[in-house]
């Protein structure tokens, strides 16, 4: 079969099984669209600006575990898809960008709409491609998902000048069915004999702790992960990332660690004799001060990118390879050994660890006047019994969803770790209800946050993607206002918007329901009646009390056993933000 | 420490920018590069001398092996290996100081490759600090210019880096 290079694209999409592509049309890509325009299988999704196509995608490749998709044109197309890319570069998610370019022959004249994608875009990839000539471009695509989808994951541009999808030019059409990279091989098994040093020392700790990362979702190992933990009894704690892989509700589970972790999940670390780190990257939001993180630990590390092993946190016993054969392998080496856990050890180790635990430091004050936004964020868990897809913006609204929705399942969890991307929620609900059209779904945002993205609203009208908008409003960019009232002595330079929009009317204006609740007695009704509407994209409003921090905390340069804790559940209000 | 780390890489246009493009973004330092393709057209050669701690260059190598394009790589400096540098010098000369300057091209085992009535262009090779040593025995207004290819290396021994 003959195709130009359009069609050629469409069609080396359709082999790969996309169902959705996330983008936004342009001079450099009409052939492209072009060719969509006659094929029903790999559906196109408008947005309303390219930094919410890149985020669709993520946050579907994210709930899905499948590769997004996103078309942009070229210049501002492509440069306002870079904050998407670097969003799911930072978090490790396969993404594949299709970035049109000017024309071969006026590449570097700074034609119209020209921009050096591939140079702009390379620190923030794990690959990317300039296609020279359309004979190449089939097996540039197999190559990009390739990439893209084994190893550590990442997002892969092709970046594909307007010549090369010509429609007078065709070529006969293969899809290479298998691929391979002469300098790229990923590890996939861990070293045998490491692996045996590793269960060797976690089974003789006696003070043990298991921190798992992102990649034990992205490596689908939580199975593996809860057989281990409850195998050997452990205290497991989850970075940002990782929440979901192992249930939150369960007694090992001592909540997240890092910044704003669990007074128990940090002490533990701190206390530990021996870490078992399974897909997590030492990031700073984790350890703290690295000085002092974990004085007492040997540390075990499982990670399929060697670069993350001891980058920051020199470990004891790294494991190169995916977590599930690794961890698979480990299950089998503790069950066929002699050697049992201490149970004296551990018994005093979850002594000490309740001890910490009855500290209860997610407590907040349940009989305020005003809403308080944990208050929100658990009674969503409670009408959506858990069951929701959950996405976030950045900012105190992203720390209470993960404080206090108890994800229980992988890939529920949906938000920007690594970057801190604003903006990311909204459009990455509509991602994760394209994927998932019969689950709820339910965006925690700020007032700040949402306005980055507010435009796809519009888009979730057009794709009749119901996603509930839960809006912590407090009239603060919070976090920042956190930080200047506990490091710059309350001076709340810029962190406050004079006009906030009326969002009920917003929403509205976009064809959606909007409501406004005030009262902590109304919270449960109102998100009961949003989500009883199947069909509607709702816009909870929710006006919550305006001094309220996330706790507790490590503030920046602190160690594990240095956190801040609430003080008082009910401390008395600063007058200026009353 | 310095350590030289030989790179075989796709000749690929941009992957000399990934390279380097890496360096910046992870603020390591480059002292010297040099690149080109090699017996296989296909593959280029780098050579790249670069100074830190072991766990710099630990993460140097690491993130380098992490690049795409990166087929495999070597710390030379680990194990025994020979070193060159190509360096081409153009010495201001007088009718007193051709003879001397002659003298100090055959001590160092250089050639002179260009002459005109008031200079030479001297091409040498060898081990950096040979080449520094050869610059330092003239007086700075005496050197016109000085081009340096930075250095090269290749393991003693049967084992080579190739595919």
């Amino acid at each position: 079969m003959e195709l130009s290079g359009g069609h050629i694209l469409v069609q080396c999409l359709k082999d790969e099984g996309v169902e959705f592509v996330f983008g936004y049309p342009g001079g450099s890509v009409l052939h492209i669209y072009d060719a969509i325009f006659h094929q029903d299988d790999v559906k196109h999704i408008l947005v309303r600006h390219e930094q919410a196509a890149t985020h669709s995608a993520d946050a579907y490749a994210r709930a899905t575990g499948k590769p997004g998709v996103v078309l942009v044109t070229s210049g501002p197309g492509a440069t306002n898809a870079v904050t998407g890319i670097a969003t799911a570069y930072m978090d490790s998610i396969p993404m594949i960008i299709l970035s049109g370019q000017v024309p071969s022959p006026v590449i570097g004249s700074d034609a119209f709409q020209e921009v050096d994608t591939v140079g702009i875009t390379r620190p923030c990839v794990k690959h990317n491609f300039l296609v020279k000539d359309v004979n190449d471009l089939a097996e540039t695509i197999k190559k990009a998902f390739y990439v893209a989808t084994t190893g550590r994951p990442g997002p892969v541009l092709v970046d594909i000048p307007k010549d090369i999808t010509d429609p007078n030019i065709k070529i006969p059409y293969k899809y290479p069915k298998k691929i391979s990279i002469r300098s790229y091989n990923p590890v996939v098994t861990g070293h045998k004999g490491q692996i045996k040093k590793a269960v060797d020392m976690l089974l003789s700790a006696q003070r043990p702790i298991i921190y798992a990362g992102g990649g034990v979702i992205l490596g689908e190992a939580h199975q593996e992960l809860r057989e281990l933990t409850r195998l050997l009894g452990y205290p497991i704690t989850q970075t940002l990332m990782g929440l979901g892989a192992y249930p939150a509700p369960d007694p090992q589970f001592l909540g997240m660690l890092g910044m704003h972790g669990t007074y128990e999940a940090n002490m533990a670390m701190h206390d530990s004799d021996v870490i078992l780190a399974v897909g997590a990257r030492f990031d700073d939001r984790v350890t703290g001060k690295l000085a002092n993180f974990c004085p007492y630990a040997k540390i075990i590390h499982i990670d399929v990118d060697p670069s993350s092993i001891s980058k920051t946190v020199k470990v004891d016993v790294p494991i190169v390879g995916e977590v599930k054969p690794v961890l698979d392998q480990m299950i089998e080496l503790i069950k066929e050994s002699d050697q049992q856990p201490s149970k004296a050890a551990l018994d005093s180790w979850w002594k000490t660890i309740e001890e910490w635990r009855s500290v209860n430091c997610l407590d907040y004050d349940r009989h305020s006047s005003l809403i308080k936004p944990q208050y929100v964020v658990e009674q969503l868990y409670q009408v959506t019994k858990g069951n929701a897809f959950v996405t976030s913006d950045v900012g105190q609204h992203q720390m209470y969803a993960a404080q206090y929705y108890h994800f229980d399942q992988p890939r529920r969890w949906i938000n920007s770790g690594g970057l801190g991307t604003m903006g990311f929620g909204l459009p990455a609900a509509i991602g994760v209800k394209l994927a998932h059209p019969d689950s709820d779904v339910a965006c925690i945002t700020g007032e700040a946050s949402i306005q980055m993205c507010i435009q796809e609203l519009s888009t979730a009208l057009q794709y009749n993607t119901p996603v509930k908008i839960i809006n912590l409003n407090n009239r603060y960019m919070g976090m920042v206002r956190q930080w200047q009232e506990f490091s710059y002595q309350s001076r709340y330079s810029q962190s406050y918007m004079d006009t906030i929009p009326e969002f009920v009317k917003l929403a509205e204006a976009y064809g959606h329901v909007g409501m406004r609740i005030e009262r902590p007695e109304d919270v449960k009704d109102a998100l009961e009646q949003a989500f009883a509407m199947k069909d509607r994209t709702v816009f909870l409003d929710f006006i919550t009390d305006r001094t309220e921090n996330v706790y507790p905390m490590i503030e920046a340069g602190k160690a594990h056993n240095d956190m801040k804790l609430r003080v008082a559940p009910s401390a008395p209000v600063d007058s200026e933000l009353s | 420490m310095r350590h030289i780390i030989s790179i075989l890489i796709e000749n690929e246009s941009g992957a000399l920018s990934r390279v380097a493009g890496l360096f910046s973004a992870r603020g390591y330092n480059i002292e010297s590069l040099t690149v080109a393709p090699t017996e296989d057209p296909s593959l280029s050669r780098m050579t790249l001398v670069t100074r830190g701690s072991n766990e710099i260059i630990e993460q140097i190598t690491k993130q380098l092996n992490k690049l795409i394009d990166v087929v495999k790589l070597i710390d030379l400096a680990e194990s025994s290996h020979i070193e060159r540098e190509l360096m081409l010098v153009k010495i201001r000369t007088t009718q007193d100081s051709r003879e001397e300057v002659k003298r100090m091209v055959d001590i160092f085992r250089g050639k002179i490759i260009d002459v005109t009535p008031n200079s030479y262009v001297i091409e040498m090779t060898g081990q950096s600090n040979k080449l520094d040593a050869f610059i330092h025995g003239f007086e700075a207004e005496s050197i016109i210019e000085v081009v340096r290819s930075g250095p090269t290396g290749i393991s003693r021994g049967e084992k080579g880096l190739h595919l």
